[in-house]
């Protein structure tokens, strides 16, 4: 039995008085991928978003429920927020490259962490963009701007940024809904290559998506999860009756 | 009549209107430097000022307006920055942050005159500094204080949240997303909104005429010890600037080429702030290309 290295218990959060989560319980092994999918406005990103405390940028939020990450409490008071986002990685629908460099975007984190070494630092921006699948198209301009890339290599890299700082989790927010066709399947391909190595949590409007990378599957509705399982067993044998009338496009 | 002719009319209309702006605009700049330039030679730019006679130079004038802009941009720099990141980035929306958002808006829409005699009141009388440098740059800096700071505000503003979020997604705290990733990618807009400022400080007389005073004491441009009184450096000498020498020969000049040098001095005001509003912008665009393209 694996790990698990995230839990959620009975997990609400408010917006204002809004009640968005209503009460979430979910579970993650270490390693392998996760989707949360379900209709738009469910919550799957404001979920996302507590796993690693960017809702506290949000006023007025109030979360009550427990995570644990490695079975630390991520909301006790002592915990850093800072490190917390440093194992546990995001990364955002628009592609937000900074607008510095390919090079100066990828060991950023680091960099501003006090590494100072230049071939450790050249050494984590190669493997880094290696493992994001975008190394070989960049690999020639390294120190032009990143915003002059395309819209999947802005993604890749914006990935690659992420894991320099080498995360444990990464969270991705439908990081391929902005792109095209092939720069989507291309993000897909790396994130299939990263599943040995990292627990990766990605929300997909997608269906078809989910079923291609995502070995569990998480279907959630009206702040609800209303069922979780093997991806196979979603797509093909939901539990739920509403997780049913989702997948085969009943609504959503 | 439909809407259709409606429409024509009125962007007829605005057409209309901006097309005179632009032309008292165009006249204005053509009648200040078709008079001015002829005047404009090194021997005035570079002589110092006769009272009596003709054949006297701006060039103390000169100097005292870069002089002044220099120190006042130093001192109020710093804190617009200061305010307009706190105010942007870390300020929460309660009364505290309206009512400093209101007191700078009332600043910036305080007539400059009323800035200047509270300088003579408060640096020139109050505080002993006399009619020095230093009165004009303090209140130079109450002039420039709240446009500057709404400026970098905005040039914060247009940073996308997304590049804030992903500084702090990355683990970097909320000072280093600010130093690390929003200040750099906001220095081509906040480059542009310094030099336009400057621009208007330049121009300024009424808040200088009671601070900076309205003498230009001869100076010696070899001696460089901030303590002498000749020497261009020392900030608590007198210091007319160009704006003020136009507003003072133009009240009361007796030279017998009061009008030439007025005119002279208007064109070489004009001619600085335009180069100003043209640096502003291509050095703007430049380091934006610079920081996002290939
Ligand atoms: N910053 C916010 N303030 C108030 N309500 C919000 C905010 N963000 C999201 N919501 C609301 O919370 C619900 C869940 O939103 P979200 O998590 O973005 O859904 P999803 O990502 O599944 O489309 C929606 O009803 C949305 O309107
Ligand atoms: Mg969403």
């Amino acid at each position: 039995m694996k790990e698990e290295i995230l839990t959620t218990q009975d997990l609400h959060l408010y917006y204002g008085d809004k009640e968005a989560l209503k009460g979430i319980n979910l579970n993650f092994d270490e390693k392998g991928i996760t989707a949360l999918i379900g209709p738009s406005g469910c919550g799957k990103s404001t979920y996302l978003r507590t796993l690693n405390r960017m809702n506290d940028l949000i006023p007025n939020v109030t979360i009550t429920g427990t995570i644990k990450f490695k079975g630390d409490d991520l909301y006790a008071p002592s915990a850093d927020t800072v490190q917390i986002r440093k194992e546990i990685g995001m990364v955002f629908q628009q592609p937000n490259p900074f607008p510095f460099s390919i090079y100066d975007n990828v060991i950023y984190g680091l960099r501003i962490a006090g590494e100072k070494d230049k071939e450790k630092l050249d050494a984590v921006v190669e493997k880094s963009l290696r493992q994001a699948a975008v190394w070989d198209e960049v690999k020639d301009h390294l120190h032009e701007s990143a915003l002059a890339l395309s819209g999947g290599q802005q993604q890749r890299v914006c990935i690659a940024r992420v894991l320099a700082v080498s995360p444990e989790i990464i969270l991705l927010d439908e990081p391929t809904s902005a792109l095209d066709p092939v720069s989507s399947s291309q993000i897909e391909a790396t994130l299939l290559n990263l599943r040995h190595d990292y627990t990766i949590i990605i929300v997909t409007h997608n269906l078809q998506q989910a079923s291609r990378i995502a070995d569990r599957t998480a279907f959630f509705m009206n702040g609800e999860l209303i069922e979780v399982d093997q991806t196979k067993n979603i797509f093909m044998n939901p539990a739920n009756k509403q997780t049913e009338d989702y997948i085969s496009g009943r609504f959503g | 009549m439909n809407s259709k002719t409606q429409n024509k009319i009125a962007i007829g209309g605005l057409y209309g209107i901006a097309g005179l702006v632009v032309l008292i605009l165009l006249a204005l700049l053509g009648y200040i430097l078709v008079s001015g330039v002829p005047q404009l030679s090194w021997h005035f730019l570079t002589a110092p000022g006769k009272a009596f006679l003709k054949g006297g130079g701006v060039g103390i004038q000169l100097y005292n307006s870069f002089y002044l802009l220099i120190l006042a941009m130093l001192i109020s720099f710093p804190i617009a920055l200061g305010a307009a990141v706190y105010l942007y980035e870390y300020a929460k929306d309660n009364w505290v942050t309206t009512t400093i958002r209101t007191a700078i808006e009332i600043l910036s829409s305080l007539p400059s005159v009323v800035v200047g005699l509270f300088g003579f009141l408060f640096f020139v009388v109050k505080l002993h500094l006399g009619f020095s440098i230093l009165s004009g740059a303090f209140a130079l800096t109450f002039f420039n204080l709240p446009l500057l700071t709404r400026s970098i505000e905005d040039s914060l503003r247009t940073i996308s949240d997304v590049q804030r979020e992903g500084g702090l997604a990355l683990g970097l705290s909320r000072w280093e997303t600010v130093t690390r990733v929003i200040l750099p990618a906001a220095v081509p807009s906040i480059l542009t909104g310094v030099i336009l400022s400057a621009g208007r400080v330049f121009g300024e007389a009424a808040a200088l005429i009671y601070t900076a005073g309205q003498s230009a004491p001869a100076l010696d441009f070899t001696d460089w010890n901030p303590f002498n009184i000749s020497s261009p450096l020392n900030p608590m000498r007198p210091a007319e600037t160009l704006a003020v020498h136009i507003w003072k020969i133009n009240s009361e000049g007796i030279m017998p080429d009061a009008k030439a040098i007025s005119s002279g001095s208007s064109a070489v005001l004009v001619i600085a702030i335009l180069l100003f509003n043209f640096a502003a912008r291509y050095l703007g665009k430049r380091l934006y290309k610079r920081l996002t393209s290939a």
